[in-house]
């Protein structure tokens, strides 16, 4: 039984350097562990096969996110995966258990660097303004949400940092679900039986999590 | 025999004589025309003895011709004719005089009348359209050079074949042989001969100007569609009796006429309406002209019949030959051109009657020249044979010089096409688009020539050659794709290529189911059927016009693409058992629609839930804006 679903989506991989190479590293770890999808590369034609991307949700107790931020949000094919595959009646509604109990981990890179999400900065708004659509997502469907790994500046940032945060996500994945050291305690994921939270309402640790996302800033600037 | 049932007793024989012998005939590979002329023998004065007077027949059969001429003149479409003006009345009269030429001067050396000469010149220069066309039907070489050129002279031929019959008569009167009745009148007036004609065809055009399309018009609204055909069989009559008494050829009146409606409004209904007749009197006419062959002659002159008939061929191969290297016409192709055009035809049979109406040949002449040409029709096919297996493999390998380049130096481009039709073409074109090279294989020294204009390295050969392949580079390269139209070339290019360039992958044009499973068996992976993409999109586009959105109908389209390779993988195995891939597609077809009918239906409750408040079971307060925010 795979214990993580990596889904990720990048619009040219070819000419990727993070996503790729995030990518790459999850699919090295054991096949039995962690199952990773590139949509674009699975779906060249956007006809997802939904029967078979929720058999895959079905297996796993860690779904993780992982794609290049592109205008704040998704790359067109992930959002359509989440349309279609996160199906009313399934993931969400009226006998919408599907998902109950899983958790929603965000790997994602930016191309502004960090100080640009600033209210100073061009961005205007600090990055975690940009997640509620995420976090909500992942409540509705009664999903945990997992505190983001994020890299700014993509475009600029050093091999050396890239590395670390390639060796970051592969520690993590492999870790699963002993993240007990980030401070972060995963909800038993057995949606036989649901956590103590009702549908809708976002579990405890998850709201603790949503201001400190662990980000990876560019080596330049000072963290923010 | 009683006078009454006279009609009765002859339909019997000559429908009989028809429907036994023509398929019979075409069994054989013959052509119908083959089957109407043995009829004929069989039932005349030389075989059953059935018929015994033919020349009755013979005038009765001749309405047939003249309704061919109609209906030539009715299809005659003067901007196309302006079009081919080249092709038809360049070549073909330099085919019709050179041949005719050579056969008159060659019937002079042997010490020939003139006027026979003449006439055995026209008659043996034409050839048939009906075996000509049939075989580049048959062999699909309409769209070639050697295809077009043999309709053109063919066309030519048909619209020369006029001014000739009127002319014979003519001929008849200048050199002062016993001619018809006219005739001998002309003789005493010419100039009121030459008149009455004039006014004749005056009338017709200008008549047929003014009152024709009106009159029938007329008799169209009046709605009763046998009488629209007795009108067109009666203009047609009436037509050829008009020219008849004036001495004048009655096909040249006809085909005035059909002319006159070309354009019209009427065209496509006469065309419906006087084929039948035209089909069955043109058959008629061909057994009174077997029935008609006098065997004494033939039998008393075997070698000169044989001589002519050799003669005749040798001498229009000769001209033709001349002719295809000066067109040019592509190498391969060149042995059917002067095959189809050598041999004689129908018309021929047509003129040996109009000469011996207007007593310019003897009888016994005609039967000897309607033998030859009868016998050369029949040796068209066996001349087929011989230059396929004979003469094209010479010339295939005669081919590649320099008007051909075929692959002299190794090539090395990453993917070769073999093929370069219209499959192969968008292939290539999208490539070169994005920048790859690929090295060109065809068998068509014009499509090679197109692509070599257009900057491709394209090569002119059999791609199911193992030295070809190697040449182009097929030991290297990447991809090959196979996009030949012919199936079995397309197999056995495939069989090459895995045995000897594994390293390369196959991208292969499937003609039909058939054709895949036969590549599937092979192992290859990437198969496309030539026309299911195409069919698809229109089928999008039937959905779209009968109410679909476009994106649900482009979806539903690339669906269906996606179940329907997924059951021609399923009925791979069961090709042989029909019951089984019978039983397969349908319960492929039911379960697409069942899950399509499930999908509809689920969407639909979906729907009317959501229309009721997101999630009764819950207490939390629905997403703000449900109905639109969360649709899946």
């Amino acid at each position: 039984m795979t214990d993580i679903l990596v889904v990720t989506a990048h619009p040219q991989m070819a000419h990727s350097r993070v996503t790729r190479q995030l990518m790459l590293a999850a699919a090295k770890l054991p096949a039995h562990r962690v199952h990773v999808r590139d949509l674009y590369a699975l779906y060249p034609d956007y006809l997802i096969d939904v029967a078979a991307e929720q058999a895959c949700l079905r297996r796993a107790s860690l779904l993780v996110w992982l794609q290049p931020i592109y205008w704040y949000g998704m790359p067109p094919l992930l959002k359509l995966w989440l349309d279609e595959v996160f199906a009313f009646g399934w993931a969400y509604g009226p006998g919408g258990q599907a998902l109950r109990g899983k958790h929603l981990w965000l790997v994602a890179s930016t191309g502004g660097p960090a100080e640009s999400y600033a209210p100073d900065g061009y961005n205007h708004f600090e990055f975690e303004a940009f997640l509620p659509p995420y976090q909500q997502s992942a409540a509705l469907t009664g999903m945990h949400w997992l505190p983001p790994l994020l890299l700014h500046g993509a475009h600029q940032v050093d091999t050396a940092t890239l590395q670390g945060h390639i060796e970051a996500l592969a520690d993590k994945l492999q870790r699963w679900p002993d993240w007990a050291s980030d401070g972060i305690q995963p909800h038993a994921s057995n949606p036989a039986h649901p956590s103590t939270g009702k549908a809708g309402e976002p579990p405890a640790s998850a709201s603790a999590s949503a201001s400190a996302s662990t980000t990876v800033p560019s080596t330049a600037r000072p963290a923010r | 025999m009683e006078a009454g049932t006279g009609w009765l007793h002859a339909s019997l024989i000559y429908l009989g004589a028809a429907v036994i012998a023509v398929p019979l005939a075409r069994l054989l590979g013959l052509g119908s025309i083959i089957g109407y002329l043995a009829a004929g023998i069989a039932i005349g004065p030389w075989g059953l003895k059935l018929v015994t007077d033919p020349q009755a027949m013979l005038s009765f059969a001749e309405f047939g011709v003249v309704l061919m001429l109609f209906l030539v003149g009715l299809e005659l479409q003067p901007k196309r004719l302006w079009a081919l003006r080249r092709p038809i009345f360049g070549w073909g009269s330099v085919q019709l005089l050179a041949c005719t030429a050579l056969i008159a001067a060659a019937a002079l050396a042997a010490g020939l009348d003139g006027k026979l000469a003449l006439v055995a010149g026209l008659a043996l220069a034409m050839s048939s359209t009906a075996i000509g066309l049939g075989v580049l039907n048959e062999r699909k070489m309409l769209p070639t050079t050697a295809g077009q050129n043999v309709l053109s002279v063919s066309l030519f031929q048909d619209i020369a074949a006029i001014p000739i019959l009127a002319l014979l008569p003519l001929l008849a009167v200048a050199g002062g042989g016993a001619g018809l009745a006219e005739a001998s009148q002309a003789a005493d007036n010419p100039w009121l001969g030459a008149a009455k004609a004039a006014a004749v065809i005056a009338a017709i055009i200008f008549g047929g100007r003014l009152l024709l399309r009106p009159a029938l018009r007329w008799i169209a609204g009046s709605d009763t569609p046998e009488i629209f055909t007795a009108a067109s069989l009666l203009l047609v009559v009436a037509t050829a009796a008009l020219m008849h008494s004036v001495g004048l050829s009655m096909a040249l009146g006809a085909f005035l006429a059909g002319v006159l409606l070309a354009e019209s409004e009427y065209r496509r209904e006469l065309e419906t309406d006087l084929a039948p007749f035209k089909g069955l009197l043109l058959g008629l006419f061909f057994i009174a002209v077997g029935m008609s062959i006098d065997f004494a002659v033939v039998l008393a002159y075997p070698g000169v019949v044989a001589a002519v008939v050799a003669g005749f061929i040798l001498l229009k191969a000769l001209v033709l030959i001349a002719m295809a290297r000066v067109m040019p016409v592509p190498l391969a192709e060149r042995p059917v051109f002067v095959t189809l055009l050598a041999q004689g035809g129908e018309f021929g049979f047509v003129v040996l009657q109009a000469g011996l109406g207007a007593s310019l040949i003897s009888a016994q002449a005609s039967s000897l020249l309607v033998a030859a040409i009868a016998l050369s029709m029949l040796c068209t096919p066996l001349i087929l044979v011989l230059c396929d297996r004979f003469v094209a493999p010479r010339l295939a390998i005669q081919g590649q010089g320099p008007a051909q380049e075929e692959i002299a130096q190794a090539q090395h481009a990453p993917v070769i096409i073999c093929g370069f039709g219209r499959y192969g073409q968008i292939v290539g074109r999208l490539i070169y688009a994005c920048g790859l090279d690929a090295t060109v294989l065809d068998h068509d020294a014009e499509q090679v020539a197109g692509a070599r204009f257009f900057g491709w390295p394209a090569f002119y050969g059999d791609a199911t050659r193992l030295d070809l392949l190697r040449m182009a580079g097929a030991a290297e390269a990447r991809v090959i794709v196979v996009a030949v139209d012919d199936i079995e070339a397309s197999l056995a290019i495939v069989d090459l290529a895995r045995q000897h360039f594994a390293q390369a992958r196959l991208v292969v044009r499937a003609r039909n189911t058939t054709h895949w499973y036969a590549l599937a068996r092979r192992g290859v992976q990437h198969v496309e059927r030539e026309t299911l993409d195409s069919a698809l999109m229109s089928g999008r586009s039937v959905l779209e016009l009968m109410g679909w959105e476009r994106h649900e109908a482009r979806t539903r389209a690339l669906r269906f693409r996606q179940h329907t390779l997924e059951l021609l993988g399923e009925m791979a195995p069961h090709q042989e058992d029909r019951n089984k891939l019978a039983s397969v597609a349908i319960e492929g077809r039911r379960q697409l629609e069942e899950l399509w009918q499930r999908e509809r239906q689920s969407s639909q409750r979906s729907q009317a839930q959501r229309g009721g408040g997101f999630d009764a079971t819950t207490s939390a307060p629905p997403p703000a804006g449900s109905r639109t925010d969360t649709q899946a």
